[in-house]
């Protein structure tokens, strides 16, 4: 037993174990430096997983050395393994940077909790990318989503609404989590197995009502996981009234998981053999994706809470995400995955500048952003410069992904969507400047709850500034995440047997 | 119509389930009071663990909990055609040997027949009695065999059924099965000495099992989750009622403006 070989369950087994002792730690500095450690290491194996599937290929991994379709399988190919680093290099950004956020909004009696919760959220998303098993996504999900849960909850202290926020999230998700599992029954009763290489040769030429009703409620139950547009209704105050750090986290990992999940259903699982692919991506993703990004951009544009406008460009952003994949081509589908990459970086990097004006002001009013160009000049560029990354101007990731969005767009004949995509981006610009007018050009409060801000703490600034370094990076630089990113679709289209 | 009567029936478990699940899913929508919420909740998750569980069930199985036997195959099939042709095969042969002198040559052919028709039939075809049969599990394995189970996880318990309803012409086998189930009280009893006898016992289908045994502790922990919120959230509101929330958070947020509209309404 030699470690590389066992490289590929690290990352679920080291969060999970390291979440309980997490608890056994004294109070204070010590569950973070071990979260931190953890989630760093985490990040470690997951680069060299990618290193390893880049070079050699698809690493299967049999659970107990029990043989793939009776045993669980954990399957990474090129698609998993970016997410899987994706997922872990937020987390280790964002364990790093939690202390001192999390010091003021979270009940200090809480906070090892605090980092046991997230440890084990990790798990849950870390899970649901690695594994090969269809019914392991559940248990997955419904581990990182339990803890979401429970994080979303010790917003608490600042704002008693988060309460109310968890609670319609955990309903909304738990509802969503059991059509997954319905769909997964009928899928099981419909073949026999719930390996997922193992379901595609199976449902090959099978489309009784039966598996189309699976179909269904496996696109619903993830849809409401992953905020499509009309299922979105939990994220808003979700996003808005957690502890700064979670929104940070669960923004640029757990909606982007949900979403490689759906890709692995439709392309890996069902295949385009399979009539209800396609119809559900023109009748369904196509539409929703565009009505999404539109509406959904409308809305952030009147939103007087910044993290709540966020979170509804998040759900705009999603529709980017879902439109790229509805066209069902490696353009398309290169699309999806680099955005589902940058925007992780993009939401992450303005989450975490405004977790460090909430930190300074108490605050996540679009009131409490006026003048921080003079108070909080670090934290104001980091905002403008990942602001600039989500409404896709040259030299930022936001930039390459509408790029690839657009290209593919025009390839797939969707003109009309790419006019859609630049309005929707314009309408980002709109509320991305609405905020940065009040940060630059307004003359800071001299009095009031606001007037004493000064200049986050380095421990905030150092990880903020390396994500939007990534932003600035791999927008200069697209080797690595255009070309992981298609030979991602390229493999995945091959499985599910190319253009319909 | 009787048809239709006969489709209803058959599949009764499924009515229960849906019935259950939309129960769920409608106190979570019409219930204001996070607790009732939760409880539909759970209503909804456990009609699931109800389908989960149907899908499972053999006609004439018994819990997949081991009891003697030689249960190789049993205990391999629980993945149907996944375990590939290799064990289809094999099982039935198994069954046969051990049946020894009382099984002619032709018998022989008939099992491998069955098998045969069972790689071409449609996976998703339901015979409405084979949930009747369930019902009334205390039976000898020979009269469970009458009605053919055929859940679409083809496994090596059915197969051994399928087996049994060919071995069933030869007369001698037939006594000796009949007389296993005058004194056949106990089900356990009649399956242990049908065990010895085709030295393989009827398991209903352990995966869906063991798949809803997570689910349930999926689902305990939710409620659990669940109704600490609504703890929570009485000790920060006084309230659990939604409506009541919805106002005092519109007070907070926007202070008297609520008051004044409604002084206004009135």
């Amino acid at each position: 037993m030699n470690l590389a070989a066992q490289l590929a369950v690290l990352p679920v087994i080291i969060p999970l174990v390291a979440a309980p002792i997490t608890l056994l730690l004294p109070q204070g500095r010590a569950p973070h430096l071990w979260a931190t450690l953890i989630s760093w290491l985490t990040f470690a194996v997951s680069i060299a997983l990618v290193s390893m599937v880049s070079n050699a290929g698809v690493i299967s991994y049999h659970l107990g050395d029990w043989a793939p379709p009776l045993g669980i399988e954990y399957r990474i190919d090129m698609a998993n393994a970016l997410v899987l680093a994706l997922v872990s290099g937020i987390g280790a950004v964002v364990f790093a940077f939690a202390y001192r956020s999390v010091e003021r909004e979270v009940d200090p009696r809480q906070s090892t909790f605090f980092y046991c919760a997230m440890l084990i959220c990790l798990t849950g998303l870390m899970g649901v990318t690695i594994t090969g098993d269809a019914f392991n996504v559940f248990v997955f999900l419904e581990i990182s989503s339990l803890s979401t849960y429970a994080l979303i909850a010790m917003g608490a202290k600042s704002d008693r609404r988060a309460l109310t926020a968890a609670f319609n999230y955990l309903v909304m998700g738990t509802i969503g989590a059991t059509f997954f599992v319905i769909g997964i029954g009928l899928l099981y009763q419909a073949t026999g197995t719930l390996n997922m290489a193992d379901l595609h040769d199976r449902l090959a030429g099978q489309s009784n009502r039966m598996v189309e009703a699976g179909f269904a409620f496996i696109v619903v139950g993830i849809g409401l996981k992953l905020a499509m547009f009309p299922l979105h209704l939990w994220l808003p105050n979700a996003y808005t009234y957690a502890p700064s750090a979670v929104s940070a986290f669960i923004a640029a990992t757990a909606t982007k998981v949900a979403v490689y999940v759906l890709i692995r259903f439709f392309y890996s699982v069902f295949g385009f053999d399979f009539a209800f692919v396609g119809h559900a991506f023109t009748y369904v993703l196509l539409p929703l994706g565009l009505a999404g990004m539109f509406i959904a951009s409308l809305v952030a544009l009147f939103q007087d809470d910044v993290k709540r406008m966020l979170a509804y460009s998040s759900v705009a952003q999603i529709g980017y995400m879902l439109l790229g994949l509805s066209f069902a081509t490696v353009e398309g589908l290169t699309a999806s995955l680099v955005h589902i990459l940058n925007h992780a970086l993009m939401k992450g990097a303005l989450f975490m500048a405004v977790a460090c004006v909430v930190f300074r002001t108490g605050s996540h009013s679009i009131q409490a952003f006026a003048g921080l160009a003079k108070r909080m000049p670090v934290t104001t560029w980091a905002f403008i410069l990942s602001g600039l990354s989500l409404i896709g101007v040259p030299l930022t990731v936001g930039f390459i992904s509408k790029w690839y969005l657009l290209t593919a767009a025009f390839a797939a004949g969707h003109w009309y969507a790419a006019f859609l995509i630049v309005a929707s981006s314009l309408i980002a610009m709109a509320y991305i400047g609405r905020v940065a007018e009040m940060m630059l050009l307004r003359e800071p409060p001299s009095e009031g709850p606001y007037a004493a801000a000064k200049e986050a703490p380095m421990s905030m600034l150092i990880p903020m500034w390396v994500l939007v370094a990534a932003n600035i990076y791999f927008g200069v630089r697209t080797e690595f995440t255009g070309d992981m990113a298609a030979r991602a679709a390229e493999a995945l289209m091959l499985v599910a047997g190319g253009a319909p | 119509m009787d048809g239709w009567i006969d489709f209803a029936l058959g599949r009764y478990n499924y009515w229960i389930a849906i019935i259950l699940m939309m129960t769920g899913l409608y106190i979570v929508y019409e219930r204001g009071n996070l607790v009732k919420k939760v409880v539909g909740l759970n209503l909804f998750q456990t009609s699931v663990f109800i389908f989960y569980i149907t899908i499972g069930k053999i006609a004439g199985g018994t819990a997949p909990i081991y009891i003697g036997g030689e249960l190789e195959h049993g205990e391999s099939g629980g993945e149907g055609e996944a375990a590939g042709e290799g064990a289809l095969h094999e099982a039935p042969a198994d069954s046969a040997n051990t049946l020894g002198d009382a099984v002619s040559p032709d018998v022989n052919d008939k099992i491998d027949n069955t098998t045969q028709s069972l790689h071409g039939k449609i996976i998703n075809d339901f015979p409405a009695n084979d949930l009747k049969a369930g019902l009334e599990s205390i039976k000898p394995p020979a009269d469970a065999s009458a009605s053919l189970h055929t859940a679409p996880d083809i496994d090596a318990g059915k197969i051994a059924n399928d087996a049994l309803a060919a071995i069933e012409k030869p007369p001698a086998l037939a006594l000796d099965l009949s007389d296993t189930s005058l004194h056949g009280d106990a089900a356990a009893n009649a399956m242990g000495e049908a065990a010895h006898q085709v030295s393989e016992v009827i398991y209903s289908n352990p995966l869906p099992h063991v798949l809803i045994l997570t689910a349930i502790v999926v689902g305990v922990a939710t409620t659990a989750v669940g109704l600490a919120l609504a703890v929570r959230i009485r000790e920060a509101y006084g309230t659990i009622e939604e409506d009541e929330l919805e106002a005092l958070d519109h007070i907070a947020e926007f202070g008297e403006a609520v008051t004044v509209s409604a002084g206004a309404a009135s």
